[in-house]
């Protein structure tokens, strides 16, 4: 009932057009800040726990660099940065709609006429599934610069020898398997927490209630839908 | 005019309104009057379809907004100004946003014709070269006055006031109370004010309904509200050591 409010047709499409940038921007330049210092931090971890673990002659040097791209592209950037947006995006879309409801200017909506789902909801909801796919490319870039960087300051690895890793059999399936995982998860952010935003009832002790509800739920969701597409998909 | 007819609503086990009955008449200011809890919001949000009734019948100038498909109660609500108890601006926007957002979203206007109306609205309810200012930035009394300027913007047919004066100091809201009386005679509007406040109700109050344990308990106009025996109204007028100094006086003259 709720989807199909909000995916029905906007009732003036310039207006949800003008709305729709705006979220691109609220929610991709808004988070591009926390993704870009996680991705450099988590690539930089990585790179480095996996010079540590295969510290052995029998191991070639650019497997550093093979690994690390796998688990930043196939897992870390997609799954672990998405977990991350439904804290910062989930909890931002959960408590504005939700402050929207209890201070009654989603009555106000309603009341004018206006399909206030679809007014409020369906711009996040795009403006997030056009907007995380750029997100996570940046965090996959960001992530295998911070491995490069920190594992050749540290002095694990060379640049050389990261490189090749890098593009050792550099399948961009890889890519495309993450950027569509990462479809799912913007819906999934989005959707759950404009469900639990809208829904509130009460006041600010619910408003946050209703947030923290959101950011749970949708990391749930993202773990289980991660789990499905991955067998469905990759193997 | 709005009717409504026999209307009933229940939360679960507990009936809220039961079997009422009342009309709305255009060109007044009709109120619901009660005491907390007495229902007065719940019959106001089913009057404009935020709830729906039991049963009964709600007409909208004859039209059954109960019987009536999504599109077509759509239509009614773009003809229903409302008014809410803490103002319920958007805050995200401006004052002159907030007043040109139902033409923004009903209305083929050009940027010129909405700002006309829009400075005419903000004019008409002494808030004119406020247009920049953001909700945050007003204070109760000014939120509730762009409320009423957003809520006449498309010219509505129906005017909806729940709880006008709320949060406010006696002196505005006595400027409250008179903007929307004279609102409602200037537009010829069908206006419903819900308010417990007996002050709003001796000021402006025409058509008074009082409602009592979610009935109809008793209707009438102003003289009547002060002169009736009916015990429960009493109890309710009378409540306030003030309001009973003034009973005898109150009641001298309205004779």
């Amino acid at each position: 009932m709720f989807i199909r409010q909000v995916f029905a047709r906007p009732q003036k499409f310039n207006i949800f057009f003008k709305r729709f940038i705006n979220e691109c921007y609220q929610i991709g330049i808004g988070s591009l800040g926390i993704v870009s210092i996680m991705s450099v931090f988590m690539g930089a971890v990585i790179t480095l726990q996996t010079a540590y673990n295969i510290d052995s002659w029998y191991i070639p040097p650019y497997t550093v660099g093979f690994t690390a791209r796998q688990s930043i592209i196939l897992e870390f950037s997609p799954t672990i940065i998405s977990l991350i947006l439904a804290g910062i995006v989930g909890s931002k879309i959960s408590s504005e709609i939700g402050s929207m409801r209890v201070s009654q200017q989603i009555d106000a909506l309603d009341i004018m006429g206006v399909n206030s789902a679809g007014f409020l909801v369906l711009p996040k909801i795009t403006g997030a599934v056009f907007m995380f796919p750029f997100l996570i490319a940046i965090s996959m870039f960001l992530g295998l610069l911070g491995g490069l960087v920190f594992g050749y300051l540290s002095g694990e690895i060379t640049l050389q020898r990261y490189v090749y890793g890098l593009q050792y059999y550099f399948d961009d399936y890889a890519v495309k398997y993450a950027l569509t995982k990462t479809l799912f998860f913007a819906f999934i952010i989005t959707s759950i927490a404009s469900y639990f935003g809208y829904y509130t009832s009460g006041g600010s002790v619910e408003v946050g209630r209703s947030s923290t509800k959101a950011v749970i739920i949708s990391s749930i969701f993202i773990l289980l839908v991660n789990y499905l597409l991955t067998q469905l998909i990759l193997i | 005019m709005i009717e409504v007819r026999s209307i009933s609503k229940s939360f679960g086990n507990n009936p809220v309104l039961k079997n009422i009955s009342a009309t709305f008449e255009k060109g007044k200011v009709n109120m619901i009057i009660g005491q907390s809890g007495s229902g007065k919001t719940v019959i106001a949000k089913c009057i404009v379809g935020l709830m729906e009734v039991d049963q009964g019948e709600i007409l909208y100038d004859g039209q059954d907004f109960v019987k009536l498909d999504k599109q077509q109660r759509m239509d009614i609500r773009r003809k229903i100004g409302f008014l809410f108890q803490y103002s319920a601006l958007f805050d995200s926007m401006t004052v002159e946003e907030n007043v040109m957002f139902p033409m923004k979203m009903f209305t083929q206007m050009s940027k010129e014709e909405m700002l006309d109306r829009v400075n005419f609205c903000l004019k008409r309810v002494n808030m004119a070269d406020k247009n920049a200012l953001y909700p945050s930035e007003l204070s109760g009394g000014m939120q509730k006055r762009v409320g009423i300027a957003r809520a006449i913007s498309l010219n509505p047919s129906y005017l909806f006031c729940d709880e006008p004066n709320s949060g406010l100091d006696p002196r505005t809201s006595i400027v409250i109370d008179n903007l929307i009386k004279e609102i409602t005679e200037e537009f010829n509007m069908t206006t419903v004010v819900i308010s417990h406040d007996m002050n709003s109700v001796i000021e402006i109050g025409q058509n008074i309904n009082f409602l009592y344990s979610g009935e109809l308990w008793w209707k009438g106009d102003k003289k009547g509200l002060i002169t009736t025996d009916n015990e429960e109204v009493n109890k309710f007028v009378y409540s306030s050591e003030f309001m009973q100094l003034l009973k005898e006086k109150l009641a001298a003259s309205f004779k």
